[in-house]
């Protein structure tokens, strides 16, 4: 049994690191909150005093605001709709006893190690690209027109490329799960009868809610910053501009800081939002 | 006793040496004249010993580095590599170093009249010129004769579109004309307010006010869209620079109209397979007295806060210098020298021997940053207006153009929320 005494000296010496981490979260949430409060512009010469809230009126009613939340929401969707359909399939593939098994399973997973903006490259100039890529070879060799991705279908290209990067994370979460699955149970079902889809249905799914659980809430969190891939393949243009990247360019390229701050709290209380919303929906799975 | 003295005597002085040699840090372009800099940096160091570090960076990048690190004081860098818009802004708040005491051998009075007042601010000199350029037609001379037509020096807007729907074979993969249709202020933005200018278009009004509501910019932008929709490349919404100097290397382009700094990359065998047969002529107009071409300048400047102004200075009188053209010239060949910067060279017989050297320069003189509109203008600069704000709107007015390109909004649609977001953008600013 701890006494007072141990109990004191664990506080103290937990104390550093616990202060390191309370500073590392609080003082970029401080400044932002500070900055969003003041009309702060470099180019102009700097913190020209205080804003009161109209940073956040100005943010709020430009233009740009509700289609980049709407852009977000979409991409964020499209991409854990994809990355959550195709992870199931590939899962349940991996799981089969097949030839080269721990090969393939890499390469699968290959995609989580590159670098999004190598990715988003790769994709953009090798592959989508309307006169030298892959795909419009392709489409050429078919005899239609190429797709022209960047600019035609913008939002899909970048819910492909983003899902190519993040199916492997589901893959991985969902094969785990899959392989915790007490054979026993499937093998009782298939001597009654049941068919492929029905086990699949009322076994196999309701077993893999915990872990696509987990899957929707963690890219989720990661997907609403989404930037890297938007900012080499489209720079924000053709309707792709998410909150994220709205926030980039008032601050970077327009040099407002204190709207573009302002933009930074909207984004954490849009985050918030979505994650208390997802924890009401989908959390009582983890319980 | 004397030898060990002398021997630690040595040593210590060695060791001085090292700890004083200065290493400066610069920030540039990856662009190919600043590569070409970088593979000849010996000489610099040879001659004055100190150490150089580069950080190069593609354009959009570089600029963002640089402009965080001179607004927030940042100190990462010795010389910084800027442009025409940036200069001038910089100056005026105090964040750069005057270079109005360079040395009489570097000769600052050389510089073009349009370089120097395009890099000072007061009439000081804040950054010197690397490489200065304008913008001007490159065009293929055997598709342009098997088309039946002559390219005029100084054609209008009307040939060209002629000329561009008679060299389009898409059969065969070649486009009548590649332009720039990237967003960004510095791609399809500089592209456009360029080419508004000769339209009649301007950014603002006296009053500060946008004027994408007329008819001069309606006018820009559909003959643009028409144009590149008939004889244009697939996909010419997101072509800049890089995108469409590749396509003309690779023999798919009849014109390309962009920065005068492409000749020597077009005209390059070994990089461009059509090297033999590229022809230059002025940027068109249409016949309100302006043309559509730009003017600009990659320049080297010191950021106030940097501890070593003086050897960075000695490094910007290097790299600026006749000299460094003449090292070039002997490792590289004349058609390889940074362009633009100096009247010495145009008066070179050997430059003057190079193909674009002469449509360089009239192309260069013939833009004017204070007089770039046909109606009078309350900016200066030719295809940017040179305010701070200026980055961030033209970079959101040329993604809305961008998709009006790629056809998913009208030109209309695009103009009205150009008109918007500029007219939010200066009222945010105290403009208006």
């Amino acid at each position: 049994m701890a006494t007072q005494h141990s109990r004191s000296a664990a506080r103290i010496m937990m104390a550093p690191a616990v202060t390191l981490l309370l500073g590392w979260m609080l003082v970029p949430l401080i400044a932002t909150l500070y900055l969003s409060f003041r009309d702060y512009r470099p180019m102009r010469g700097g913190d020209l005093g205080f804003a009161g809230l109209e940073n956040y009126t100005r943010f709020i009613s430009s233009s740009s605001f509700w289609p980049s939340i709407l852009t977000t929401l979409i991409i964020v969707g499209g991409v854990l709709a994809i990355t959550i359909i195709f992870g199931v399939l590939l899962a349940l593939l991996l799981d089969r006893p097949m030839w080269g098994q721990g090969i393939v399973r890499i390469l699968v997973i290959a995609p989580f190690f590159v670098m999004p903006t190598v990715s988003a490259l790769v994709w953009k100039n090798m592959f989508m690209d309307p006169t030298n890529g892959l795909l419009a070879h392709l489409w050429r060799f078919f005899g239609a027109d190429p797709v022209v991705w960047m600019s035609e279908q913008s939002l899909l290209s970048i819910i492909i490329i983003v899902s190519w990067q993040w199916l492997p994370f589901a893959t991985l979460i969902l094969l785990t799960a899959i392989q915790s699955l007490d054979g026993e149970q499937l093998e009782a079902s298939e001597m009654d009868g049941a068919p492929t889809l029905a086990r699949f249905w009322y076994i196999i799914l309701p077993h893999l809610s915990r872990a696509i659980t987990i899957v929707l809430l963690i890219q989720t969190i990661f997907l609403l910053s989404i930037f890297a891939e938007i900012f080499v393949t489209t720079g924000g243009a053709f309707g792709t501009k998410t909150l994220t990247y709205l926030i980039f360019q008032r601050i970077s390229e327009s040099q407002a800081v204190g709207l573009g701050s302002a933009g930074g709290v909207y984004a954490i209380i849009l985050a918030n939002i979505v994650a208390i919303f997802l924890m009401r929906i989908v959390g009582k799975n983890l319980d | 006793m004397t030898v060990r003295a002398l021997l630690g005597a040595t040593a210590l002085c060695s060791a001085a040496a090292i700890a004083s040699a200065e290493t400066l840090t610069i920030a540039t372009v990856n662009n190919g004249d600043m590569i070409r800099m970088q593979g000849l940096d010996d000489d610099f160091t040879e001659k004055t010993g100190i150490e150089l570090e580069w950080v190069t960076l593609e354009e959009n990048v570089l600029r963002q580095r640089v402009t965080t690190d001179i607004s927030t004081n940042g100190g990462a860098f010795d010389i910084m590599t800027i442009g025409m818009y940036e200069t001038p802004i910089w100056g005026a708040n105090g964040w750069l170093v005057p270079l109005d005491d360079l040395s009489d051998e570097y000769d600052a009075d050389d510089i073009l009249p349009a370089m120097a007042g395009g890099l000072s601010h007061d009439g000081t000199l804040y950054a010197a010129p690397f490489y200065g350029e304008s913008s001007m037609i490159m065009y293929r001379t055997d598709l342009m004769e098997k088309a039946g037509l002559e390219m005029p020096d100084a054609p209008t807007w009307e040939f060209i579109r002629e000329a561009a729907a008679a060299m389009t074979d898409r059969d065969a993969d070649i486009n009548g004309i590649c332009l720039r249709g990237k967003a960004g202020w510095g791609e399809g933005g500089a592209f456009i307010t360029a080419m508004g200018n000769s339209f009649g278009a301007q950014w603002f009004d006296m009053d500060w006010n946008a004027t994408f509501d007329g008819e001069a910019w309606a006018n820009t932008l559909n003959f643009f869209k028409g144009m590149m929709d008939e004889s244009g490349p697939a996909g010419y919404a997101t072509n800049g620079f890089n995108e469409n100097l590749s396509l003309f290397q690779q023999g798919k382009c009849g014109m390309w109209i962009d920065a005068t700094v492409a000749a020597s990359f077009v005209t390059n065998a070994a990089e461009s397979e059509v090297a033999d047969s590229v022809g230059f002529a002025l940027a068109p107009d249409n016949g309100l007295g302006k043309r559509s071409n730009w003017l600009w300048a990659w320049a080297l400047a010191i950021p106030a806060g940097s501890q070593k102004q003086d050897a960075a200075k000695q490094f910007i009188e290097w790299a600026t210098s006749k000299d460094y053209i003449e090292l070039v010239a002997e490792n590289e060949g004349w058609a390889n020298v940074p362009p633009g910067a100096r009247t010495s060279l145009y008066e070179n017989p050997n430059y003057m021997e190079v193909p674009f050297a002469q449509m360089t320069l009239d192309s260069i003189l013939s833009a004017d940053p204070l007089n770039s509109t046909v109606n009078e203008s309350p900016y200066v600069g030719v295809q940017f207006a040179a305010i701070p704000e200026f980055a961030g709107i033209a970079t959101e007015v040329s993604q809305e153009f961008s998709a009006a390109y790629a056809g998913q909004q009208t030109v209309e649609e695009a103009l009205e929320k150009a008109q918007a977001i500029t007219n939010d953008a200066m009222e945010a600013a105290g403009y208006r």
